[in-house]
């Protein structure tokens, strides 16, 4: 049984449920008044770093940062 | 005597720990369900041990429908980093889920609801407080305890509408220049988000 409901626009479109959730309470966050729009998009900062393993040993890391270090 | 030690140190904890939390949809009499078969089958083979318990034994069976419908429905609204509500009693609730606007009463039937950019209004008695929610799911239990999740709700006055024209006028020209499958997706959402929003502030 694959492709027998309607699918909703954005998952024909390849895209996941938490991208979908995501980028709309971003598009919600950009629209808030002042004092609450800053708190709101201090949440959406990420910080993390991903390093891929090549024969058992770490490459060299790259670093996906919004805070300024 | 021992092997059934553990048995009863496992409920009493369970149900103590139960009786300090705040009071959620799978609350219930701290009954233990045994996976039958698997016990009579370990009792055969080795009848000193006490079987292990089973995954089935730690699940909560779903709320029962009480027999009387309760007066009040207990919501709670609860965000990625806040609870905005919880354990809150209501007379009803109405969610904004994607087959259109849903209104939950005490006794409503149990129901999963994934929801739309929209409007979550929370009566009670004469006051209405509305919430814009972002997207989520609405769980009702059948105990009426309503569970709405979603990743950012806010008052309706916190919105500026100047920002919502300006993203609505935004988005639609983007749908005209989008190519790819994508950017149609992404430009069809920032149209569905930000017309929920103009109609909040305006409704």
């Amino acid at each position: 049984m694959s492709s027998s409901a309607a699918q909703p626009f954005w998952r024909a479109a390849g895209m996941t449920y938490v991208t979908y959730s995501n980028l709309c309470a971003s598009l919600v966050r950009q629209c808030l008044k002042e004092p609450y729009r800053s708190e709101a998009l201090s949440r959406e900062k990420v910080h993390f770093n991903v390093s891929k393993w090549v024969d058992g040993k770490p490459e060299k890391p790259t670093i996906r940062t919004d805070t300024p270090e | 005597m021992l092997r059934h030690g553990s048995r009863s140190l496992f409920n009493r904890a369970s149900a103590t720990s139960m009786r300090r939390r705040r009071q959620f949809s799978t609350d219930l009499p701290a009954e233990t369900v045994e996976d039958t078969k698997f016990v009579e089958s370990w009792k055969k083979m080795n009848p000193n041990m006490d079987p292990p318990k089973t995954p089935s034994a730690y699940m909560k069976p779903r709320p029962p429908t009480p027999a009387n419908i309760p007066s009040k429905l207990t919501v709670n609204l609860v965000l990625p980093y806040d609870s905005v509500l919880s354990s809150k009693e209501v007379d009803m609730v109405i969610v904004p889920a994607t087959t259109g606007q849903m209104g939950v009463l005490p006794g409503h039937v149990a129901t999963i609801s994934e929801l739309k950019p929209g409007i979550l209004s929370v009566h009670e008695g004469n006051d209405v407080t509305k919430y814009f929610l972002s997207s989520g799911f609405a769980f009702v239990h059948a105990n009426s305890v309503a569970d709405i999740i979603a990743i950012e709700a806010t008052p309706v006055d916190r919105l500026d509408p100047n920002l919502v024209q300006k993203g609505l006028a935004d988005f639609q020209q983007k749908l005209n220049t989008a190519s790819t499958d994508v950017e149609k997706a992404e430009a069809q959402i920032g149209i569905d988000v930000h017309s929920a929003l103009n109609a909040a502030l305006t409704g």
